[in-house]
């Protein structure tokens, strides 16, 4: 009963439940756990424009494979991060995901949240009011990202650091 | 302590500066009134505006200005400032604006060259003595504005400096990113990546030739980068992350070796011999189509010349090797807008841009791994000048007594020549501006 199997079908509220567990991992910051979800050629992207389409040829804030989002969470860990001197938290409040496509047969799965994620460090903390848009596939009965596109609602404006991930 | 011309510019010594040129905001205000004011200074690429009435808003310090392509084709750098109330014309940051710019308040309108068009109820002005004011000319134009190879300059004074006098030799680097073009020509690659620094402009623009950093503030995202890969048994072809990033780990031999070059009026950079960018793949096609255009051995060359940052005194910095800019734009003695653009090489293929936009997000973002290091520093720099034990801030690396700072120069890359250059020109430029040719007939 606990775990999903390849033969038991998928329902909606596995994904959405998918979407708070992942969420809840970055809170956590249970980041080897949270790197698990993944597919090895799964992105996470973070455009810079409202409504960008490319994620190549003009600068994102984020565009990263599996070795790039390795790279930042060891770096979180290391001795001389100096940024991460303390450290940062942070938290997301999530709207209830829409589930936008639904193929079980596929093994393909989108579902768009809205969130609130709010990021500290010693006196500051920052809010940023984003969408996040999750395409999963069912790969040997695991749910698994293969794109997470969050689209931060003032992404043209101005920002400081913004160190962990929304 | 109370700054003004005449004391502020004891601020700078040879071999170091006081802290409150980075603290104090009185100083601050001086360099906004002159020092930006008698500067050459980024506005945008003229291909912002490829069409008439398309226009751009920036700030030029702390200036309100508008880039916009009138009808004969010319770019137009304006005051973003309606000259009956103040309000700004425009506010979004790009937009077509047609034939004639209208202000939003009362609907006075203005040609795109900025002369005034029409006023509505134009006869109340009648016998006012309207004409014989500024506010009858129209949107008011910046001192001087220069098209170099698309990249648009501007001088707010009226009267100073030159163009080609003021950076000279330093447009090599400019030349340098165009010609990588086969046709000679950039095109800009959306829009900038905006990032906030709660530190003076100054720290910044010092950082760009600042080689002993690197490995030390970024041991966490390029010495972790290195780490994991050799876990992974260094497989080949490297990913184009890993070219960019583990550079950043290089030696203090490399950086010393890689020479820094200064100019006089506060222009230098990194990268004489070699840099960061010298040892990225090479891109299928583009050699071939270099050739093509510039012949074989003026397409060596260009491809050979790979510097590493280029600052152009007082607040740029561009990348020649990888058709990137960063504009420091001050807004205050403790705070700094970062805009960092990159271009399309027009004719070359896409993949040198694929591999500059990644250079953008990995370095420059305000999610980048290591501009996060960056920012610390001088978030805690910009704290830490604050303690009254030290009010000095050294910049002796490779200091002489002798050291000429009006003669071009290649030396050792980990000196701190060009950071006392740039102080050098700060100085130079911290003086009332000229006295305007118009001011001079109406006296």
């Amino acid at each position: 009963m606990t775990t999903i199997t390849g033969t038991r079908p998928i329902s909606r509220e596995a994904l959405i439940d998918f979407v708070y567990h992942e969420a809840r991992l970055l809170d956590e910051g249970r980041y080897d756990e949270w790197l698990s979800l993944w597919l090895p050629e799964g992105i996470y992207w973070m455009p810079l424009d409202w409504q960008q389409s490319d994620p190549d040829l003009v600068t994102s804030l984020l565009h990263e494979d599996q070795f790039m989002l390795r790279l930042r969470i060891e770096r979180l860990k290391g001795a001389r991060t100096f940024s991460q001197k303390p450290k940062s938290r942070c938290h997301h409040v999530l709207n209830r995901p829409f589930v936008d496509e639904f193929d079980p047969e596929a093994g393909r799965f989108v579902t768009t949240t809205n969130m609130h994620y709010v990021e500290t460090r010693l006196d500051d903390q920052f809010l940023l009011a984003v969408t996040a848009r999750h395409e999963l596939r069912l790969v040997d009965g695991q749910l698994r990202i293969q794109l997470k596109r969050v689209d931060i609602l003032n992404c043209d404006a101005a920002f400081g650091n913004i160190q962990l991930l929304p | 302590m109370t700054y003004t011309l005449d004391n502020v510019t004891k601020l700078v010594q040879p071999h170091q500066v006081h802290r409150d040129i980075y603290t104090s905001p009185e100083v601050f205000r001086l360099e906004m009134k002159h020092l930006f004011r008698n500067t050459w200074l980024f506005v945008g690429h003229d291909s912002q505006v490829p069409k008439p009435g398309d226009y751009f808003t920036t700030q030029l310090a702390d200036q309100p200005v508008l880039m916009v392509r009138h009808s004969d084709g010319e770019v137009h750098v304006l005051y973003n400032r309606c000259p009956h109330k103040g309000t700004k014309i425009v506010i979004d940051r790009s937009g077509n604006t047609g034939k004639f710019f209208r202000c939003p308040y009362h609907a006075w309108s203005f040609k795109t060259d900025g002369c005034l068009l029409a006023i509505p109820l134009k006869k109340g002005y009648e016998n006012t003595g309207f004409e014989k004011t500024e506010a009858a000319r129209g949107l008011a134009p910046v001192g001087a504005v220069h098209n170099y190879r698309g990249f648009v300059f501007a001088r707010l004074a009226e009267e100073g400096i030159g163009f080609e006098e003021y950076f000279g030799e330093s447009l090599s680097s400019f030349d340098n990113m165009i010609d990588r073009s086969p046709e000679g020509r950039l095109e800009v690659a959306g829009p900038p990546l905006r990032y906030m620094h709660r530190c003076n402009w100054k720290m910044l623009v010092e950082n760009q030739t600042d080689t002993c950093h690197p490995m030390v503030a970024h041991e966490s995202s390029a010495g972790t980068a290195v780490k994991i890969y050799e876990a992974m048994g260094n497989p080949e072809p490297k990913p184009m992350a890993m070219e960019i990033i583990a550079p950043f780990m290089s030696p203090y031999e490399f950086f010393e070796h890689m020479g820094v070059r200064t100019w006089p009026n506060g222009h230098g950079h990194t990268g004489v011999h070699h840099s960061i960018h010298s040892n990225y793949s090479e891109v299928p096609g583009y050699w071939e189509m270099m050739v093509k255009a510039h012949g074989e051995e003026k397409a060596k060359r260009i491809l050979s010349e790979n510097r590493h940052n280029t600052v152009y005194f007082p607040n740029l910095m561009i990348k020649g090797p990888i058709q990137l800019l960063r504009n420091f734009i001050p807004l205050a003695a403790d705070r700094t807008l970062v805009e960092s653009w990159i271009y399309r090489l027009v004719g070359a293929p896409d993949l040198l841009l694929k591999r500059t936009a990644m250079y953008n997000r990995l370095i420059n973002a305000p999610t980048s791994i290591v501009g996060h290091d960056d920012l610390e520093m001088y978030e805690r720099a910009q704290e830490g000048l604050q303690a009254d034990g030290l009010e000095w801030v050294n910049l002796q690396r490779l200091f002489s007594p002798e050291e000429d700072l009006s003669a071009v120069a290649v030396e050792n890359g980990t000196s701190e020549r060009q950071m006392r250059n740039q102080f050098a020109a700060w100085v130079k430029f911290m003086k009332p501006a000229p006295a305007a040719a118009s001011a001079r007939a109406a006296e």
